[in-house]
């Protein structure tokens, strides 16, 4: 996920307004970005799940397809043939979450497809983005312009006082249910919000011109109920609430399947439908939502207090000698108080209450499979 | 009591043939909120450098090393607890074991306050 080479690090609109505010920054997919604010991660996680949080994602990429033919009927086809999602069944002002897959059923990124009416609007990875619009281009430049749009920053305000704090903005943002998306006005700022984030929590993504971002942020930081959060209780946030991490979660080894994310694969897209297939990888993916996969992603309790992280080996039992599976996604769960993990497992292994074991510095820990999301989400369906 | 330091910002209270020994304020401040303590056991023999404790915020785990070689005497049980004592008294009551002090001409090695406040300056 990290910048490799020494090229300098990026900067989003927002990097003055986290160092003024005494945000540690750290390098993350190519960007200088905050980590945690003088709060801490453990405050900046609770005060979301009880008030609201700020999360600058601006690294993210957005980027628009529009149909050549004017029809998004075509875009939606043209983009069909890369991920498993039905995106013509996308109602306008609706968005959708979709993985871009490859030929070995794998996934290359998982995104947000949004009907904007005349075009779609994409929210990719920020580690993947690059290639992601190169992938489109390779595929879909026949029928569609592919438009980045690096002058955009984008803001995440999550948490149950976010729609207080939002409609002071923009009054309207209360009718918007979950996954609701669209332009709107706030203050005097033209924005794109969608009802969506990545906390498990009530809340709204907003694509912002980038040379408006830090007013937008200070407006809604005003408010006293409004925290800055990093990206490190971005992640307990987004693990709690059972999310992949691309990168980690989920890649190019593993498909929807195997992921648990065949709620995200509409049946329009599987055999027997009417658009079944027809993207990268379906004839495997589509025999695995027959037969079912060999292994599958599960959540996981550790027993103890102590965290199990990504990359610890999981074993059937205290003693066995070959391992099982491995963690992709661990840590300290701030609102169970608890250790929470999750990784892949044997799909016979799978079922909730199962006990494992996972390595740690030598020893076996016992962890039950737990069914996700550890916290129960919030949102406004 | 004299007390030193490591570059790996850890402090030892030397009393005698017994060192305590925890870990510094200004390591706590880079760990961020401690959730979790793993302790050496009583009577282990632990060599200089050797991984003694674990001590693991939200983000990650960070091994606490063996400043000296010994053998553990007693280890802070108040801290598996209370972990977040790491963090409002890393300097106090979050010291995390004694050890019986094998050879005292490692303490020669170590920083006292001034360099050590030269050391993360």
């Amino acid at each position: 996920m990290l910048a490799s080479d020494n090229s300098p690090l990026k900067k989003t609109p927002l990097h003055a307004l986290h160092v003024a505010r005494g945000a540690r920054m750290v390098p993350f997919a190519g960007y200088d970005m905050p980590v945690q604010y003088p709060a801490g991660v453990l405050k900046e996680h609770l005060h979301t799940r009880s008030h609201a949080g700020l999360f600058d994602v601006s690294h993210m990429g957005q980027l628009a397809l529009r149909p050549k033919s004017g029809k998004l009927v075509d875009a939606a086809l043209a983009l069909e043939r890369l991920v498993p999602q039905d995106i013509l069944g996308i109602a306008p002002g609706r968005q959708r979450y979709a993985q871009f897959t490859n030929n070995d059923g794998g996934l290359l990124d998982d995104l947000m497809v949004a009907n904007f009416g005349d075009h779609l609007f994409l929210v990719v990875n920020a580690a993947c983005k690059t290639e992601d619009e190169a992938h489109l281009r390779a595929h879909l430049s026949d029928s569609c312009e592919i438009v980045s749009m690096p002058d955009r920053a984008l803001i995440a305000l999550q948490g149950p006082k976010a729609e207080s704090a939002l409609a002071k903005l923009c009054a309207d943002v209360g009718a918007m249910k979950f996954m609701d998306t669209g332009p709107r006005r706030l203050g005097d700022i033209d924005c794109f919000v969608s009802r969506s984030g990545y906390t498990g929590e009530d809340g709204f993504e907003i694509s912002v011109p980038s040379d408006k971002a830090e007013a937008l942020a200070t407006a809604l930081l005003d408010n006293p109920d409004v925290l800055p959060i990093g990206l490190g209780a971005r992640d307990s946030l987004r693990l709690e609430a059972g999310l992949c991490l691309y990168g980690h979660d989920i890649d190019t080894t593993t498909t929807p399947v195997e992921g648990a994310l065949e709620w995200s694969v509409q049946k329009v897209r599987r055999s027997g439908s009417a658009r079944a297939g027809g993207f990268p990888g379906a004839d495997k993916i589509l025999a695995q939502f027959a037969q079912g996969a060999a292994r599958r992603r599960v959540g996981l309790r550790p027993d103890g207090r102590a965290p199990v992280r990504e990359g610890a080996s999981l074993f059937a039992d205290a003693n066995s000698a070959e391992p099982i599976g491995k963690v992709t996604s661990g840590g300290f769960g701030p609102s169970l108080n608890a250790p929470v993990a999750m990784g892949y497992l044997p799909t016979s292994l799978s079922s909730v209450g199962t006990t494992v074991f996972a390595e740690v510095r030598g020893q076996r820990l016992p962890l039950k499979v737990a069914a996700m999301p550890f916290v129960p989400n919030t949102y406004k369906r | 009591m004299t007390t030193l330091y490591t570059s790996d910002h850890e402090w030892l209270h030397i009393e005698g043939d017994v060192a305590t020994i925890g870990i510094t304020d200004y390591a706590q401040s880079q760990l961020g909120d401690v959730v979790f303590v793993e302790l050496p056991k009583v009577g282990r023999s632990l060599k200089k450098a050797e991984a003694a404790a674990v001590v693991e915020s939200v983000k990650a785990a960070s091994d606490v090393y063996a400043p000296i070689t010994g053998d553990v005497l007693e280890v802070n049980e108040a801290l598996a607890a209370e972990p977040a004592l790491v963090n409002s008294d890393a300097g106090g009551k979050a010291w995390f074991f004694k050890l019986k002090i094998a050879d005292k001409s490692e303490l020669g090695g170590l920083m006292d306050e001034a360099a050590y406040a030269a050391h993360i300056a």
